[in-house]
């Protein structure tokens, strides 16, 4: 049941994830961008990681990608925005990562080969993921934590700045 | 509870919550015209109840009309999006010690999860629409959303703290002895306001603010799609409230009554507060909604998690 489930939610992971990459209208994009990321959410649930998957939503389907949508809206690309798309994805441009896209595949084939199963048979629970974090991989939290704070300041500067040439008007 | 059992129950929730947001609908509009000093819709039938149905009525046979000059796949979407996400938040809560859909160790991020989809309705709704009001609707609210989201997961993580666990059912287990409105009335009062902000009621409603963007997000939706809007903000209403119930005022606990029927009576004080908010404070101007949330809140939401962390390490010794 669960892999059947799996291969369902992985297939529909696939499908929006092309789509995302093919469509010309941005908002299209974005949307199937945000059911490839639902469906990974899925695929991290019945694999076992229940927390992984919670946040997948909470924090990419739903902050994340909310951001990008607003950014979208901002620029109100329209007609002239799908055509010029439509020019990036015609043809030639296609092969090179293309290519580089069928090298990785054949590398994870490669590798999967010999995996057995999809799910690790234990679910993990927020409390053993919190305690992992906060154990040993501590400096990784911190260094994560430092990088967010950077692009913080770095937001508020240049937040500051517009305020200030406004201010000389 | 079997698995067929758990699906009646499912559906029984759903209906009784689209039923329950019908209902308020005339109910507040009541609520607000006793606050207000004026009557409020009570010509048909007993105290004007049947006005629910007349609405009803009159959307289903409103024309279904899609503008032209709109993204009609987005549009048709949007409204359905709020429905299904704050009708799956439901799943979570627990009404009773055995009464739930779903008790899983991610409860309550679950139930952040499905508020923040939630938002797409109304972003997408305000973007497919291709009009400036509506766009500028949509952008408020992407605004106004993301920032109160914020602290709407940060405000909970001291009940979370004190319980140890994401489960619904645990975190009311553990407040046999004291609810947590009392140690936790910052996170309490926090979360009441990103609750009112997420699901973009007055006086939070800067998304639809009428006078200056005549209905924003949903300007040029009518009929039942505009229905499945208002459908999702009653349901939105009613999800914070037994999440508030759940998380500060004890869920099903109480004596003498049974449980479901202290879950009911606490959730429907909870609506009829909220609907108070919503005659007795004007809506903020939106430089100000900003600067609550950030200057004001947050700041106070991470005082809160301090303070809950500090005291929860000093009990342990």
């Amino acid at each position: 049941m669960i892999v059947v489930l799996f291969y369902i939610a992985a297939v529909i992971a696939l499908a929006a994830t092309v789509a995302a990459l093919t469509r010309t209208n941005a908002t299209h994009a974005l949307i199937y961008l945000i059911v490839s990321l639902l469906a990974v959410a899925v695929m991290f649930f019945l694999m076992g990681a229940p927390f992984a998957a919670a946040l997948e939503v909470v924090i990419y389907a739903g902050a994340i990608m909310v951001l990008f949508v607003f950014v979208i809206m901002m620029l109100n690309l329209g007609a002239a925005g799908e055509a010029r798309e439509r020019q990036w994805l015609a043809g030639r441009s296609w092969f090179v990562p293309g290519s580089m896209a069928a090298l990785l595949l054949l590398e994870m084939l490669l590798v999967l080969g010999d995996a057995h199963g999809v799910t690790s048979g234990t679910a993990v629970s927020p409390k053993v993921v919190g305690m992992t974090l906060f154990g040993p991989y501590l400096l990784a939290v911190e260094i994560a934590s430092m990088l967010l704070l950077s692009g913080l300041v770095g937001a508020y500067h240049l937040g500051r700045r517009f305020i200030v040439r406004r201010g000389d008007h | 509870m079997s698995e067929l059992g758990t699906i009646t129950f499912g559906l029984l929730i759903i209906l009784a919550a689209v039923g329950g947001a019908a209902v308020l609908t005339w109910f507040e509009r009541r609520l607000l015209g006793i606050w207000q000093d004026r009557y409020g819709p009570n010509r048909l039938g007993p105290l004007g109840a049947f006005q629910v149905l007349a609405d009803m009525l009159k959307l289903l046979t409103k024309d279904d009309w899609v503008p032209p000059f709109a993204d009609r796949l987005v549009f048709v979407f949007a409204p359905t999006a709020i429905v299904v996400a704050m009708m799956l938040g439901f799943a979570v809560v627990p009404f009773g010690p055995e009464l739930y859909v779903l008790d899983i160790n991610i409860g309550l991020l679950f139930f952040l999860g499905m508020t923040s989809l939630a938002v797409y309705s109304v972003l997408l709704g305000g973007l497919a629409s291709n009009n400036k009001y509506a766009l500028l609707g949509g952008l408020r609210s992407a605004a106004q959303m993301v920032s109160y989201e914020v602290f709407m997961g940060l405000s909970l993580m001291g009940v979370v703290m004190l319980t140890g666990s994401f489960s619904m059912r645990a975190i009311v287990e553990a407040q046999q002895d004291l609810w947590y409105c009392i140690p936790q009335v910052l996170g309490l009062f926090t979360f009441m306001i990103a609750g009112i902000a997420e699901s973009h009621r007055l006086p939070f409603d800067l998304p639809e603010a009428e006078h200056e963007l005549t209905a924003g997000f949903h300007t040029e939706y009518g009929g039942m799609k505009f229905a499945m809007f208002m459908l999702g903000e009653y349901l939105g209403l009613i999800l914070i409230s037994c999440m508030i119930t759940t998380l500060f005022f004890g869920g099903w606990l109480g004596p003498v009554l049974p449980p479901l029927v202290w879950f009911c009576l606490k959730v429907f004080a909870l609506i009829c507060f909220f609907v108070l908010l919503r005659a007795a404070i004007p809506r903020p101007r939106y430089d100000q909604l900003m600067s609550l949330g950030w200057k004001v809140m947050l700041p106070l939401t991470l005082f809160n998690l301090l303070l809950t962390g500090a005291v929860a390490l000093w009990m342990e010794g």
